[in-house]
């Protein structure tokens, strides 16, 4: 395989009349890496992904897949990728055994369908007809059409969309089982959980533009925002002086401190609470900003977008 | 990895997939039991209405001929209806289905090539469309009298009517996908050119017997030139002067013909893959 980059975009852009699905997107996904496209709905990641895959043509910009063109994409490069699609397909009247060997006989070198069928969780339902499973397994039998023509690089549009928490966990370990091949995957996801448990770098994507691409630890800067040191001012502390605080805020008695060094805060405010006579800091808490406050500060009211873009 | 698979690294050919998805289609279809009921029964049924409704009625004949069994007259009509059933109004509904519950885009995601998928429905609706006209044959024969050809010519003419019925049925079938808005609404939208044609093109009415602006429509379609010419094999030559004043064969084959390059074309032209996605 070659050694550039699977995917490749460069100011990326679609629009529907007046409407800007994508506003000039520019990314680039290396072999083997699991990626996920993070946004609220409606925010272009279905647009990206079925431009990616070929469903539908851009506006503007350069797009490679594979060192394709997606919008020249002939049989030979669609057998190399394959694609999960947000929408469960029902062939409602075969087994999931016929459904799955009838779709990887398309591809020259298909997995053996029984071993897809045994990794998507489904051996008890290999004999049942389609029609007759649960929207779980549905789900599951979707994630082996992706997965049985052996691609080197797998799409994955909301797989876990519709689910309960539980079938929700189920389908990541699912997915895992095929990132351990060392497969490309671009996953779309509305869920923080999904694309912190399964990608190894996410793009965040708002408003039709690509606002932050990094792995998920460091998303909005995480690793290095500022942590904020909590506690009350109470009992034997109520009337003492505070110790220099940069930035500390009052509310009631509960004071707030942002620090990037807590540990020294921390060890401060005990000395100063222990040199008044209180061994222990009331109320004492240590937080740093969960993933999920960054990306609602990123994502912001644009985030709440539901303006129709054709799904 | 993909060795072991046992894959042999070459994409499948037309062939190979094409067989697989008849193969396919005809599992769907044979496991779908109100539609395999109604697909096989429903003509049956109209033989048994007509022959219980019509009796044992004679078409007068011109001196010095015998007069002719009216179920000679209605079996063949029937047939060429059940062709187009199963033909038009069964692949304009399927394939729209297919569209709207994304089956297409699936399967236009993978490498399956895009001819494979129509061959596997013509495929399947030949299969299906034989089966019916064979029962329909051994019905009309064993219990309702109807008399079949006798000679290897008129069984010919009757194959070949067959075949371009089918083609051109289907193909148009497929062509008119474009005008069934959701699959919801596709049985709603085929069944009114299929019903009214089959008012005027010789299968409930005796085409002679209907007025001329009629016979005039019917005459663009192809479900009148199929009647005639399937009427031609199962009627003697002085019905055809009566009631098409002439066989006219060669006029059957021109129309029919035409009607199937002309709904491939159409089929080509209409067809869209991806409903929806303003690619």
């Amino acid at each position: 395989m070659s050694n550039g980059p699977v995917v490749e975009v460069t100011g990326l852009r679609k629009s529907y009349g007046a409407l800007e699905a994508l506003a000039g997107i520019d990314l680039a996904i290396e072999p083997g890496e699991v990626f996920a496209l993070l946004g609220p709905n409606g925010a272009g990641k279905t647009t990206c992904v079925e431009i990616l895959e070929g469903y539908r043509r851009r506006t503007g910009g350069e797009a490679s897949v594979l060192g394709v063109d997606p919008d020249r994409g002939e049989r030979r490069w669609r057998a190399r990728i394959g694609i999960v699609l947000q929408t469960t397909t029902a062939f409602d009247h075969l087994t999931v055994d016929e459904v799955v060997a009838h779709v990887g006989s398309f591809y020259p070198n298909p997995l053996p369908a029984r071993r897809v069928v045994d990794m998507v969780g489904l051996t008890e339902k290999r004999s049942s007809r389609c029609g007759s499973l649960s929207g779980g397994q549905k789900r599951r039998v979707e994630v082996a059409l992706g997965f049985v023509g052996d691609p080197e690089l797998i799409f994955l549009d909301e797989p876990t969309t519709g689910l309960d928490p539980g079938g929700r966990r189920q389908l990541w370990e699912v997915v895992e089982q095929f990132t351990a091949l060392k497969k490309t995957v671009v996953l779309t996801t509305h869920y923080l959980d999904e694309a912190e448990a399964l990608a190894g770098r996410v793009g965040v994507i708002v408003a039709g533009a690509l606002v932050e691409v990094a792995p998920p630890r460091e998303l909005g800067g995480r690793e290095r925002a500022l942590a904020r040191v909590t506690f009350a001012r109470r009992g034997r502390l109520a009337g003492a002086a505070l110790p220099d605080l940069p930035g500390a805020t009052l509310e009631g008695d509960m004071v707030t401190v942002p620090t990037g060094t807590p540990t020294a805060i921390v060890g401060l405010l005990s000395a100063w609470a222990a040199a008044h006579g209180e061994p222990e800091l009331p109320a004492l808490t240590v937080t740093r900003p969960s993933l999920e406050d960054i990306y609602l500060e990123m994502v912001g009211p644009a985030g709440h977008r539901d303006d129709g873009v054709p799904q | 990895m993909s060795a072991a698979a046992g894959g042999t690294g070459q994409l499948p050919s037309l062939l190979q997939l094409s067989w697989g998805r008849t193969v396919v289609e005809l599992k769907q279809f044979w496991r779908n039991p109100s539609q395999v009921f109604f697909t096989f029964l429903l003509p049956v049924l109209f033989l048994v209405i007509f022959s219980s409704v019509f009796g044992n009625e004679e078409v007068e004949g011109p001196p010095g001929e015998p007069p002719l069994n009216f179920k000679n007259y209605f079996i063949p009509g029937i047939i060429a209806a059940g062709v187009m059933s199963t033909t038009f109004a069964n692949l304009a509904v399927s394939v729209s289905m297919e569209q709207s519950v994304g089956m297409l885009k699936r399967l236009s995601g993978t490498p399956l090539p895009r001819e494979a998928y129509f061959i596997g429905k013509m495929g399947m609706v030949v299969a299906v469309t034989s089966i019916q006209t064979a029962i329909m044959l051994g019905v009309g024969k064993a219990f309702f009298g109807v008399e079949l050809p006798t000679d290897a010519f008129h069984w010919a003419v009757f194959g070949w009517v067959f075949v371009l019925g089918t083609v051109s049925c289907s193909a148009l079938g497929i062509a008119y996908t474009r005008l069934i808005p959701n699959g919801d609404a596709a049985s709603a939208v085929v069944q009114p050119p299929y019903l009214i044609l089959q008012f005027i093109s010789g299968v409930f009415f005796r085409y002679a017997e209907i007025p001329g602006w009629m016979q005039a429509v019917g005459a663009v379609f192809p479900l009148k030139w199929m009647a005639q010419g399937m009427r031609y094999a199962f009627t003697p030559d002085w019905l055809g002067q009566e009631e098409y004043g002439g066989w006219d064969l060669p006029q059957v084959a021109m129309m029919l013909g035409a009607w199937s390059v002309a709904g491939f074309v159409l089929a080509v032209v209409f067809f869209r893959w991806n409903r929806g996605s303003g690619s």
